[in-house]
C-alpha cells in the first residue's frame, strides 16, 4: 500500500522537476506517434488490371496515339512495322516461323474456348481465400467483443466490493462484541468471588464470636453454681415433682 | 504558377527532348540505383496487371511476348543465315 502511494506521487514529483532533468529521466526527446499512419487501413485491391488489347498491347498506347492518328493509327503503325521487318528480313521466315504459327494457333484456340471457365474457377478459389480471411477477422473481432463484455461485467462486480467490506466489518464487530462480553462476564465472576469471600469471612467471624460468647457465659454460669445451690435446687425440684404428681393423681 | 521542379526529379514523359541527355546523365547508375530502378519497374508492372482481383490474360502474355522478342533478338546473329536474299 505504501508502494502504491509512492508510485502515485512519482509522476507529480517528476513533473515538478525542472525540464532538463525530467527529459533525462523519461528518456525521450520528441513525441512519438503523432502523424497519421499511412498504411492503415490498407486500401483494397483494384478490381481489374490495366486494359490490354489483343492480349499484347496496353491500352495506354492506343490512347497515346489517338489524338494525332485517330482509331486506326496504331493498326497502321503495326502493319507498317510488320511489312518493314519482313521486307528487310529483320524477321526471317524459316521453319521456326511455321512452328510458332502452329503453336500460336493452338494457344489462341485453347484460350478462346476455355478462358472463361478457368477464370471462373480461379475467381472461386480467390473468393474462398478471402472468405476464410474475413471469417477469421470477424471471429477475432467477436472474441474481443465478448472479452470486452466480460471485462465490463467484472468491473461492475468489483463495484460491489463495498458490500463485501461492510459484511466483513460486521463480522469483526460481532467478534469484538462477543469477546468483550466474555471478558465482562469473567470480570463479574471474579469480583463476585472476591466479594463472596469477604462476606463469608465476616459471617464466619461473627459466628465464631457468638459461639465463643455463648460458651463463655455457659462456662461461667456452671462455675457459679456452688454445691450448696445444687443441693437446694435438687430439693426444690423434688418438691415440685411431688406437687406435680399430687396434681396428676388428683386429675386422674 | 508552376512550381520549379528539379531536373532530376522530373518523370521521363515530362522531360523535353533537348534535356534528355542531361536527364540521363543525372540518373543513378550505381548498382544500388540500378537495383532500385528494376525493383520500381517490377512493382509498377506487378501492381498494375497482376496484383488485382480479376487479373486477365494480358498481364502474363505481355511478359511472355517480351521474352519471345528478346530471345529472337539474342539469336538474330544465328537466324540471319536463313535469310532468302542476301541484299535487301
Amino acid at each position: 500500500m505504501l508502494s502504491r502511494l509512492v508510485l502515485r506521487a512519482a509522476p507529480a514529483a517528476l513533473r515538478a522537476l525542472p525540464p532538463p532533468v525530467a527529459v533525462g529521466v523519461l528518456h525521450t526527446t520528441r513525441p512519438l506517434h503523432t502523424t497519421q499512419q499511412s498504411l492503415a487501413p490498407v486500401p483494397p485491391l483494384p478490381e481489374k488490371g490495366g486494359e490490354v488489347r489483343h492480349g499484347l498491347i496496353p491500352e495506354e498506347f492506343f490512347q497515346f496515339l489517338y489524338p494525332k492518328t485517330g482509331v486506326t493509327g496504331p493498326y497502321m503503325l503495326g502493319t507498317g512495322l510488320l511489312l518493314y521487318l519482313l521486307s528487310k528480313e529483320i524477321y526471317v521466315i524459316n521453319h521456326e516461323t511455321a512452328a510458332a504459327a502452329c503453336i500460336l494457333a493452338v494457344i489462341v484456340y485453347g484460350i478462346k474456348k476455355f478462358g472463361a471457365d478457368v477464370a471462373a474457377f480461379a475467381d472461386k478459389l480467390n473468393e474462398e481465400k478471402v472468405a476464410t480471411a474475413l471469417a477469421m477477422k470477424n471471429e477475432a473481432i467477436q472474441t474481443l467483443q465478448t472479452a470486452i463484455e466480460e471485462e465490463k461485467k467484472e468491473q461492475w462486480r468489483a463495484e460491489g466490493r463495498n458490500y463485501l467490506f461492510d459484511a466483513k466489518r460486521n463480522n469483526i464487530a460481532m467478534l469484538l462484541e462477543t469477546n468483550y462480553r466474555e471478558r465482562l462476564l469473567m470480570v463479574y465472576n471474579e469480583v463476585k468471588k472476591r466479594l463472596d469471600y469477604q462476606v463469608a469471612m465476616q459471617n464466619l467471624k461473627r459466628q465464631k464470636e457468638q459461639d465463643y460468647m455463648i460458651q463463655w457465659v455457659e462456662k461461667n454460669v456452671v462455675q457459679s453454681i456452688t454445691p450448696q445451690q445444687q443441693k437446694e435446687s435438687i430439693a426444690k425440684c423434688i418438691l415440685d415433682l411431688k406437687a406435680l404428681s399430687k396434681s396428676a393423681h388428683a386429675a386422674v | 504558377l508552376l512550381a520549379a521542379v528539379l531536373l532530376k526529379d522530373m518523370k521521363l514523359m515530362d522531360v523535353k527532348l533537348g534535356q534528355l541527355g542531361s536527364w540521363l546523365a543525372m540518373r543513378d547508375f550505381t548498382p544500388g540505383g540500378i537495383m532500385g530502378a528494376v525493383r520500381r519497374g517490377y512493382n509498377r508492372y506487378y501492381n498494375k496487371y497482376i496484383n488485382v482481383r480479376k487479373g486477365g490474360l494480358g498481364g502474363l502474355s505481355m511478359v511472355l511476348a517480351g521474352y519471345v522478342v528478346l530471345s529472337y533478338v539474342w539469336s538474330y546473329s544465328h537466324v540471319k543465315h536463313d535469310r532468302r536474299r542476301k541484299y535487301h
